[in-house]
């Protein structure tokens, strides 16, 4: 199958290792991975700010940026349920009622899937089969990110391809459906809240005894990282796509 | 006349807070039984989203028919004797009740719970006018007798410790009273006996008034407003023009809807329902008088907007109590009568955006407000569009417009932005250390007083696509 990977300005910025474990983890299961050049965000930061007309701006670009595979309705894969929500939520609110916008947002909206939604949903894939580690039992608490929950309602697709890779265990998180307190510009406007739901979370992840904390967005997984590393917290923190990587028996 | 905001800056209320470390185990601990308990409780009915749809629906209709359902709700009172004030603003309101008070010659009165009498801070004027007012809500008996405010719509004094209560009640009563909830509840309950008993005006809110027989309902859970309606001779109830509901059988819906969401229980252990209107010659009991307030306060501003749906409300408190953002803040951090998401959306549009600001951004859009709200608010998305209505009043900071100016400009060149990733890599570099940053500048300060902020990628995904397009082959 063709995808077309939406790699998201986090991803690319700042992760690119996330980047290149999402192509080899597409590849492994068979598809064949196209980058359009031209993409940079999804116009998230601006929309959540209240900044409407520079997100509109931002997600115009976007949507032409993937032009190319829009004839044939190629899927567009994104390592990122907040990127993903945010095209599929309020690009169709952010053009209702414009004539030359409208309808290409939504045919958009319909190609854009995050990735663990992707390889259970459309590749049918829900068992990857490999091994985390050699040897060595991990155990792992997963974040679900909230507009990847809430927005996406995608939940149990990360968890069941979590769980299917052997010599990882994933413990449930207590109150896991909480929110970090990352948030976009939140956690820049309101630094204190923001640090106090991420101890909050990371106190939940202490108590499961998990050594390894897994997300599927980066935004809430560079936040978390990020108070850890403050805080000198040995946890490790990994993206879904880098977790599924090294069970696929990927480079990274 | 709109309710000032607190002359402490937000910021500073939520440092306050956030230092609190009471509130900061006691507030998490209330609202997280209070959520699990109200899940819980809607998923005993049976399809719960069918519940809330429903119960949205007759939101949604009564708001679209607002003023047909109080006309039809003011008359059925009038029918039976009651007497409508119509209130445009709060002086307007308190106006109604002081001159009933004067008319009635009203020497103490007896409160039950309301939210909308915060809104007028009624008990001030009341007293200004040499009334004596007591709260009879054990909460709010006990924030009155602090001189302090309600921190959560349904549970006032969330924020106290028993400890606190036990040393407020310990003063009232001139001896040390034992650290033992229920004696502290004897002792209120003893005190505020002598107050119902002698008070000539009862002054209760109102959770619903039916339309079709004018009729007010009361939840509450202590027993309380059943005695403010029915002891004194004066009954005075006084509903935010949003409280309507068209008939009975609508109540039910939301009598199956509001306790659940509220405090997980199936039914509160009072509801109360008064039919107004002096009681007919002969029988002596309830009230001689009975008046309902219709509170406007700048409500009717919402109708007709995109933020109509906030007149949905039913004021269960879940939104708070889901809120992540609540739980850490607490009531008192966002200033006004109505705190948590509910609040940080009504506040601004009943009072104008001057001193509530950040209230829109106080909050990360988790969305775990919209999933508890009983009739399905999309409370997060109001957010967003308050915060669209201040930055196109250009009430963002200069900083923020030129960053998504530039945001706007970098996205829209990708040329530009892979520039601009190269720039930053350069520019970090001072910074960098072992791929993170300690400090910086603007935003990233922000970011890094408590957490660190990881380094741009010396090559970015974008920059080592070349390599990885030449591997590409080894799918199947």
């Amino acid at each position: 199958m063709k995808v077309d990977l939406f790699v998201t300005c986090l991803c690319d910025l700042f992760y690119p290792d996330v980047g290149e474990a999402v192509v080899r983890v597409l590849r492994r299961l068979g598809c064949r991975v196209g980058f359009p050049p031209d993409q940079t965000c999804c116009g998230q930061p601006a929309f959540n700010s209240g900044f409407t007309e520079q997100a509109r701006a931002v997600a115009r670009r976007l949507i032409e940026a993937f032009s190319a595979g829009e004839e044939e309705g190629t899927p567009i894969v994104a390592p990122s349920g907040s990127c993903a929500a945010m095209v599929r939520q309020h690009f169709p609110r952010l053009f209702a009622g414009d004539p030359r916008w409208e309808e290409r947002a939504l045919r958009f909206a319909g190609r854009v899937t995050e990735l663990s939604e992707f390889i259970v949903g459309r590749l049918g894939v829900d068992d990857l089969g490999g091994r985390f580690g050699a040897g060595l039992e991990a155990v792992a608490a997963y974040h679900r990110s909230c507009h990847m929950s809430r927005g996406l309602g995608v939940v149990e697709e990360p968890l069941r391809l979590l769980r299917s890779i052997r010599g990882l265990e994933v413990v449930d998180l207590p109150d896991a459906e909480d929110c970090c307190g990352f948030g976009g510009t939140f956690a820049v406007k309101m630094p204190a809240i923001s640090t106090a739901m991420a101890d909050r979370k990371l106190d939940a992840v202490a108590a499961s005894g998990a050594a390894l904390l897994v997300g599927s967005d980066l935004g809430c997984l560079m936040h978390l990282g990020g108070r850890l590393r403050r805080l000198g917290r040995p946890v490790q923190v990994m993206h879904t796509a880098q977790v599924f990587d090294r069970a696929l028996g990927g480079g990274g | 006349m709109g309710r000032r905001p607190p002359a402490e800056p937000f910021h500073a209320r939520v440092e306050r807070s956030l230092r609190d470390t009471f509130l900061r185990v006691a507030v998490p601990a209330a609202t997280r039984r209070f959520h699990l308990t109200r899940r819980h409780a809607l998923a005993e009915l049976g399809e719960p989203l069918r519940w809330r749809q429903l119960a949205r629906a007759i939101r949604a209709h009564t708001i679209a028919n607002l003023d047909r359902y109080l006309a039809q709700a003011a008359d059925a009172v009038e029918a039976r004797g009651g007497r409508v004030h119509w209130a445009l603003d709060a002086a307007a309101a308190v106006e109604a009740v002081l001159s009933i008070a004067r008319a009635a010659g009203v020497r103490r009165v007896v409160k039950s719970k309301s939210m909308v009498t915060e809104e007028l801070e009624l008990n001030r004027w009341l007293e200004a006018e040499g009334i004596e007012v007591v709260e009879t809500d054990l909460g709010e008996y006990i924030i009155q007798l602090d001189g302090d405010s309600p921190s959560h719509i349904i549970a006032p004094a969330v924020h106290k410790t028993r400890e606190q209560v036990r040393q407020l009640f310990s003063r009232l009563a001139g001896q040390e009273l034992p650290d033992d909830a229920q004696a502290l509840t004897d002792f209120a309950r003893r005190r505020l006996r002598e107050k119902f008993l002698s008070a000539d005006m009862g002054i209760s809110g109102a959770n619903f008034v039916v339309a079709e027989t004018g009729h007010v309902v009361l939840v509450t859970n202590e027993g309380n407003g059943r005695m403010v309606t029915s002891l004194p001779r004066v009954h005075v109830a006084v509903m935010g023009m949003e409280r309507v509901v068209p008939t009975w059988e609508d109540l039910a819906v939301l009598l199956e809807v509001l306790p659940r969401s509220a405090t997980g229980q199936k039914l509160s252990v009072y509801t109360s329902i008064t039919g107004g209107g002096p009681a007919p010659a002969g029988e002596g009991d309830g009230p001689q008088e009975f008046h309902l307030v219709i509170v406007d306060n700048g409500r009717s501003r919402l109708l007709g907007t995109r933020y109509q749906e906030g007149l949905h409300c039913i004021r269960c408190g879940a939104c708070l109590n889901a809120c992540p953002v609540y739980r850490e803040i607490g009531g008192h951090a966002y200033g006004g009568v109505y705190s948590g998401p509910i609040g940080a959306v009504i506040t601004p549009l009943l009072e104008g955006f001057d001193g509530w600001e950040e209230l829109p951004h106080a909050s990360s859009l988790c969305g775990a407000c919209h999933e508890a709200c009983p009739v399905l608010i999309p409370l997060h998305d109001l957010l967003v569009d308050l915060r669209s209505d201040e930055a196109d009043q250009e009430r963002a900071g200069r900083w923020e417009v030129l960053a998504f100016r530039a945001y706007r400009w970098l996205c829209e060149r990708p040329w530009a932005y892979r520039w601009a990733a190269r720039a930053a890599a350069a520019l970090q570099r001072p910074l960098e250390e072992a791929g993170w940053l300690r400090g910086g500048p603007g935003p990233l300060k922000a970011w890094t007083e408590g957490r660190d902020f990881p380094a741009v990628a010396a090559r970015t995904f974008r920059d080592r696509w070349r390599d990885l397009a030449a591997g590409e082959g080894d799918g199947q």
